[in-house]
């Protein structure tokens, strides 16, 4: 019963050839270009095209006003209201992520430091960004609110070494993002 | 119907009593259980596993944390000439109890029920969860206990999910320093008093105790005292939840990380057994791992930090040369045994003696056999390490192997010839030394002229040391984490170690290049190419190894020898576990 038997299609003398279809791809083709000539080209204007149809002139022009507020670019690290950093070293990111992007060296928060009582941050944090696939589990699973994507897409380095996104770094790119659930205040 | 009666067959309380069991019905279904067995236990047997955290199979039963709770069921107290009935199976009707009992304190009885679930039980469980849960911290992504919490696997398993508590949490001292090695959290400890116990009754200093009532119960050490025994971070092991860490393992790797490789501690003759656990190719912490016959579920501080020593930049980690300028040079490990073994065939068999190591494994030690007799001489020693004993779990003799290294060498005094081989050097009589896994600087009274001396001098060791610095060849070793190999304690157990990471650099395993070593001496017989190998060698020319393998030793080994020695601690514990003070 679970086996379907599909018969197979009969194909036309114009099917065999290939060539006729060929031919109707081309007239699709050929159609927009000739409707893109009229400035008829649908899109054009919502995806900010320059001069003839929909192409984007990238990167003089952007597409960063389009795009959606789920869009998800580089991970960042954050500090909350007071500067503190909010990441405390859980290492939940570095064993959600998929592609092992995530390395973190956990420390102590010595004794006169001011946030004393969260007792642990990140030593290290480097994100390697060859590998991170922007899946965005690293923000998913991170108890602390500590980790964003950002919309920053745009990663560029001249070696290996440049796309590893180390600490100062991760939170240059994040910087401060306030209203965020605070369990470490005064309460606490 | 009397005659039906004693026609029928024997009832199952008469057949169990008859070899010292009772019935007991779990969740349903009948076992037999011994007389005398906590309900906890019987469980266990049944395979439903109860909740638990004051309860511990090696401490006194105090039943405060409640969370065991099961419901029991006895069979109807019988009227004054009220004859007891047995349904078709034989066995009486149980009376449910409304109330539910603790599993942990409490011992069975013939005829007994107990239920593991239903709406009591579940009931019970969730309301204990829920008081825990009241005052416990949200520190679980700083908390090093979480993956191994037993308070976070229990709220999974059997609580709300969801808090009503409205009020403030009760405010406790937090990151306490109460020792050299632990840190204690008062926020996060839950009261079982585990900890308190097994200070009191295994380490036997009494230094841990509550304070204030209620909801202000705070687990604190004794007024001027500090938690320093050598067996403290066994309470952290102990501790459900994490009140308790180690300084020494804190914030450095969270445990899912963690790969757990089975072995034996290497730092005295009763060779506890351990837990490695690692990751990639690092050692984070040692803990211990439950065998009743050698460390029961303890293992001392001392032994438990002592894997740092090795994890420092004196580390070998390449074969070294001794070139004509004096200056010690990196050459490929082939190379180094070629000119190791090449060097003694200056030398006259009497001028050449061997310095092994009574912390070297079987299969290294019968290598080295076979090296000393490929050598000709019969000059060799192993270093004594004789200190007092602790009388517990720290044996006097401080090398882990002496049993198993006076049954391979077939010498009761391996270590006798030692001054001899001093005075030979001294006097000049020696001109060749091989060392193995010693530094004879520090450890065995040689001088550093005597060192220099020598004509040939070849080490093998772990770590850099002032008797390396005088070698001709020095070859680097893998510690005892980095190597398999089997060693006999004691007590006369033969125990296996397991490799949980690699060796460093161009360091191989001894036994690999004590294998090269011979190979290159004696080149008409056939040498061993694996280390099962080397331990059948052991099995044929030695009886106490017949029969034996390196898999069939298992993890928590097998007794090879009786030595008459025995182990402190588990006497202690065998005279409690008469006396029923803990389940053992």
């Amino acid at each position: 019963m679970s086996v379907v038997k599909l018969k197979r299609p009969e194909l036309s003398v114009s099917d065999k050839l290939t060539l006729p279809a060929l031919f109707k791809g081309f007239l699709v083709t050929l159609g927009h270009a000739f409707r893109s000539l009229k400035g008829k080209s649908r899109g054009a204007e919502s995806l900010n095209g320059s001069g003839l149809g929909v192409t984007m002139q990238y990167p003089e022009q952007k597409w960063d006003e389009q795009m959606p507020d789920y869009y998800r670019g580089v991970p960042a690290l954050v500090t909350d209201e007071q500067d503190r950093e909010r990441c405390v070293s859980c290492q939940l990111c570095e064993f959600i992520c998929p592609p092992k992007a995530i390395k973190i060296v956990p420390g102590e928060i010595p004794n006169e430091d001011p946030w004393a009582k969260v007792e642990k941050r990140p030593k290290e944090f480097d994100i390697d960004m060859i590998r991170c696939i922007y899946c965005g589990m690293c923000e998913e699973v991170c108890p602390e609110q500590a980790i964003f994507l950002r919309k920053d897409y745009a990663v560029t380095g001249t070696s290996r070494e440049q796309m590893v996104h180390d600490k100062d770094k991760l939170y240059e790119i994040g910087g401060k993002r306030v209203g965020l659930v605070n369990k470490w205040n005064e309460l606490k | 119907m009397s005659e039906t009666a004693t026609a029928s067959p024997p009832l199952p309380k008469d057949l169990a009593a008859e070899k010292g069991l009772v019935n007991v019905q779990i969740d349903g279904t009948w076992i037999q259980v011994p007389k005398g067995t906590r309900m906890i236990e019987a469980c266990k047997m049944a395979e439903k596993l109860v909740p638990h955290y004051c309860y511990h199979p090696k401490l006194s039963s105090p039943g405060n944390c409640r969370m065991c709770l099961v419901q029991m069921g006895m069979p109807p107290r019988l009227g004054p000439g009220q004859d007891p009935e047995f349904n078709e199976e034989g066995y009486q009707e149980i009376g449910w109890m409304p109330r539910p009992v603790i599993a942990c304190a409490n011992t069975v009885a013939e005829n007994m029920g107990i239920r593991t679930t239903g709406e009591l039980v579940e009931k019970c469980r969730e309301g204990v969860m829920e008081f825990l849960l009241i005052n416990h911290p949200l520190d679980c992504p700083i908390c090093d206990q979480a993956g191994e919490c037993r308070l976070q696997e229990f709220s999974v398993e059997h609580g709300r999910g969801g808090s009503r508590f409205q009020e403030n949490k009760v405010k406790k001292p937090k990151n306490v320093d109460i020792g050299p090695r632990i840190r204690l959290d008062d926020e996060r400890c839950i009261m079982c008093s585990r900890c308190i116990r097994f200070m009191d009754e295994v380490a036997e200093e009494p230094v841990l105790g509550f304070t204030d009532r209620g909801t202000h119960t705070t687990l604190t050490v004794h007024p001027g005292r500090k938690l320093e025994s050598n067996y403290g971070l066994n309470t952290v092991d102990i501790c459900p939840v994490g009140a308790l860490t180690s300084n020494d393992f804190r914030f450095q790797m969270r445990v899912w990380f963690l790969k757990e490789t089975p072995s034996i501690d290497v730092n005295c003759g009763t060779g506890c057994n351990i837990t490695v656990w690692t990751r990639g190719n690092e050692i984070y912490r040692i803990t211990p791992r439950e065998n009743n016959d050698v460390n029961s579920a303890w293992l001392p501080d001392s032994h438990r930090l002592a894997y740092h020593a090795f994890q420092n930049e004196r580390r070998l980690t390449q074969a070294l040369l001794l070139n004509e300028n004096d200056e010690h040079r990196a050459v490929p490990m082939p190379t180094a045994i070629e000119k190791a073994a090449g060097g003694f065939t200056n030398f006259q068999p009497e001028e050449i003696a061997v310095i092994a190591s009574a912390r070297m494994t079987n299969e290294e030690l019968i290598l080295t056999k076979k090296i000393i007799k490929a050598l000709g001489t019969d000059r060799y020693a192993l270093v004594a390490r004789f200190e007092e004993s602790d009388g517990k779990l720290v044996s006097a003799d401080r090398n882990p192997n002496t049993t198993g290294a006076k049954l391979v060498l077939g010498n009761e005094d391996p270590f006798s010839q030692m001054d001899a081989i001093r005075e030979g050097v001294t006097s000049g009589e020696i001109k060749a030394l091989l060392v193995l896994g010693e530094d004879i600087v520090d450890d065995a009274g040689f001088s550093n002229d005597e060192v220099e001396k020598l004509k040939h001098l070849v080490v093998l060791h772990l770590l850099s040391n002032a008797t390396a610095g005088h070698a001709d060849v020095v070859l680097p070793a893998a510690s005892f984490a980095e190597k398999r190999g089997s060693m006999i304690n004691v007590a006369g157990r033969l125990q296996r170690l397991n490799r949980a990471i690699l060796p460093p650099g161009d360091a191989l395993p001894d036994w690999e290049i004590l294998a090269g070593l011979l190979a290159a001496l004696d080149t008409e017989s056939a040498q061993p190419n694996r280390i099962e190998d080397v331990f059948q060698m052991l099995a044929t020319e030695i009886d106490e190894f017949k029969g034996h393998t390196l898999t069939s030793v298992g993890e928590l080994g097998v007794p090879v020898l009786e030595t008459g020695v025995t182990i402190p601690l588990l006497e202690r514990e065998k005279e409690r576990i008469k006396n029923r003070e803990i389940v053992g």
